[in-house]
């Protein structure tokens, strides 16, 4: 049997931290293991090389903040095949979304010492604002054992196994104890889209939203919940207005608070 | 009726250990009284008490040295039968095609320490689901034989019990190898001890007891029906399963779907929901892969996705009712039971204090 044509990867990367692509790299024992079945054609962070297009799998980091990332993603949605985003900058903008709620021009002007080398667009929009994306992969970042699901399931054909649904659900699948039931601790893991483990609850933390809104995202009832908990008005804007702010469940949630 | 000192309770536990036994009951943990492994019977939380009610639960010190003198808390004991992750098969790549690796290994034997009466009921339930039809689960089956169980009756009712309306508590009737009732009075700490089984009679002979004098046996029927006297809830089930099944269209689900934020802890904390999904987890070599069972939950937009259409019940409305039309009707059709003990788990954990005997009532009182 003549071996499997090698399956061509691409990392790209937009506006972000790239926390997500040394997600990526810390998992270099798992990608050894399948070096013979993949290539990976581009990947800044860790190579240098560059491997002409098209690609069979690409996966974007980050968001779209310039002119000029606007067309470059249109050119690698065009070489790709398959598009998976990784993380939150990716699937909603990120933090940086923020300016998406305030004047980017008077952040411009407090920040930067030569405001007129800055050349930036009024928003910071999800990869999928602009191109079709075929898979959203969550997370701030993008948890490792998922994102080794995801380019599992396109070597070798299958659904990835992401679940969208409560963090609650493995909170409880763990046995950690409810923090907001036990302790008062005002948590978003209700509304939030699971894959990190439940970590901040098990650490006794309440969820910050990481992976963004779940499938079903009833965040009006949690945030009246959480006025009977004697969270203020401008912190439950604050707790919906962090890596996922522009993810529309959050963004609408923030905004019924703002006053 | 025997009675065993407290000061004799250790003896109990070590007997058991000797016996080839672990300890698993309550113990305290990040805020809660919850469910592991126990050293001995000084892991207990011994003087602690909890404080429930819809979406709230505390600990509290109390000032006796009890050794049971709480409710049940977030976790059941189907964690040790039906596990929230359990590996069922591996299967290795060959030349020409895999091989299937079964690794069963045998179920350890357990000691189930303060068993309370309803979870003894939602246990004979899972019985039903997992064991009673024409496939035995072998997991849980094996899980199921091999376990002691000390049973402790309620010496006190928690804010959102309902064990009385649901006829499955306080006291435990069946199901158990011992049933303790603790007694606290003045200076006397001792258990009052019903035995249910051989194994029971057996281990007793080597633990310090003696015949239970007749008031004894008297405190502990007071300890009982005083419990029985505070429920923290009540539900009339009068045609509970008519009353559900006339009011599959009714304005409550909207109003309570408006609240439930779908997030599946009911069903998740609940001692009889069985629901599990299967998935391959596969190597990214694609050299070995493994089907595991997870819990699921029906709040899940997984759980009712069917191929190319998506979730056939993708309403929080249609979701809370399969929930609780299930505890409370369709459960009756299927396994001849309630599938709701009362024991107020699903009313303290769930984040929004949603409350199924409340929703019981407001659609009875609608009907009526
Ligand atoms: S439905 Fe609620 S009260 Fe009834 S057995 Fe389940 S968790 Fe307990
Ligand atoms: S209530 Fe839902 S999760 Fe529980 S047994 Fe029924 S269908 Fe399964
Ligand atoms: S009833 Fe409560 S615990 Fe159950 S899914 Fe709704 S909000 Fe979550």
């Amino acid at each position: 049997m003549a071996p499997a044509p090698k399956l061509k990867l691409a990392v790209w990367k937009f506006a972000s931290c790239d926390g997500c692509q040394l997600t990526l790299l810390n998992c270099e024992d798992e990608l050894l293991a399948i070096a013979d079945r993949v290539d990976i054609a581009e990947f800044r962070e860790a190579s240098r090389a560059v491997a002409q297009g098209p690609y069979d799998l690409s996966l974007v980091e980050g968001s779209i903040t310039t002119v000029r990332d606007a067309s470059r993603i249109l050119e690698i949605r065009r070489a790709s095949k398959t598009l998976v985003t990784i993380g939150a900058c990716a699937t909603a903008g990120g933090i940086q979304a923020l300016r998406n709620f305030k004047d980017v021009n008077d952040f411009i002007s407090l920040v930067y010492a030569s405001p007129q080398y800055i050349d930036t667009l009024a928003t910071s929009t999800a990869i999928a604002a602009h191109v079709r994306v075929d898979f959203e992969l969550r997370g701030c970042p993008i948890d490792a054992r998922q994102l080794i699901e995801v380019i599992g399931a396109y070597v070798h054909g299958h659904r990835p196994r992401t679940p969208s649904h409560s963090v609650c659900i493995e909170c409880k699948q763990r046995g950690t104890v409810c923090v907001m039931v036990a302790r008062g601790t005002p948590c978003l893991g209700p509304v939030t889209h699971t894959g990190c483990g439940a970590l901040c609850p098990t650490y006794h933390r309440g969820c910050y939203g990481c992976f963004g809104p779940m499938e079903t995202p009833n965040t009006g009832s949690l945030s009246e919940w959480w006025g009977h908990l004697g969270v203020r008005e401008e912190d439950v804007v604050r707790a919906f207005r962090t890596f996922n702010a522009d993810a529309e469940a959050f963004r609408r949630e923030a905004q019924a608070h703002e006053h | 009726m025997q009675i065993i000192e407290r000061s004799a309770f250790p003896v109990l536990c070590e007997a058991l250990q000797r016996r080839g036994y672990e300890l698993v009951g309550p113990t305290l943990r990040d805020g809660a009284i919850v469910y592991d492994r126990l050293a001995s019977a000084a892991d207990l939380p011994i003087g602690w008490t909890d404080e429930q009610q819809g979406g709230a639960y505390r600990l509290k010190q109390r000032p006796d040295g009890a050794l049971f003198g709480y409710a049940v808390g977030p976790h059941s004991w189907k964690k040790y039968f039906l596990p929230s992750e359990q590996a069922l098969w591996r299967a290795e790549r060959e030349e020409n095609g895999f091989r299937i690796i079964e690794d069963r290994r045998d179920a350890p034997k357990l000691v189930l320490i303060g068993v309370r009466s309803c979870e003894l009921h939602a246990m004979a339930i899972q019985d039903k689901v997992l064991m009673g039809g024409a496939c035995v689960d072998p997991w849980y089956a094996s899980q199921r034989e091999r376990v002691f169980i000390v049973a402790v009756n309620c010496g006190q009712a928690g804010g959102t019990c309902f064990c009385v309306s649901m006829h499955t508590g306080p006291k435990a009737t069946s199901g158990y190898d011992l049933a303790l009732t603790e007694v606290l009075e003045g200076d006397r700490h001792y258990f009052v001890v019903d035995v249910g089984t051989e194994a029971g009679e057996a281990l007793l002979l080597d633990i310090p007891h003696r015949e239970a004098r007749d008031e004894e046996a008297k405190t502990a029927e007071e300890v009982v029906t005083q419990t029985a006297k505070t429920m923290g809830r009540t539900m009339d089930t009068t045609s509970i399963k008519e009353l559900l099944y006339a009011n599959v269209e009714h304005p409550r689900w909207e109003r309570v779907a408006a609240r439930c934020l779908a997030c599946g802890n009911c069903t998740m904390v609940c001692p009889t929901c069985y629901c599990t999904t299967v998935e391959d987890v596969t190597d990214l070599a694609g050299e070995q892969t493994e089907r595991r069972r997870t819990w699921d939950s029906c709040f899940t937009m997984d759980f009712s996705h069917l191929h190319g259409v998506g979730s056939v019940r993708s309403s929080t409305k249609g979701r809370y009712r399969q929930w609780m039309t299930h505890k409370l009707a369709t459960w009756f059709d299927q396994f001849g039971t309630s599938g709701c003990v009362g024991c107020g788990r699903c009313i303290t954990w769930c984040p929004v204090a949603i409350d199924i005997t409340e929703e019981v009532r407001a659609i009875r009182e609608a009907t009526s």
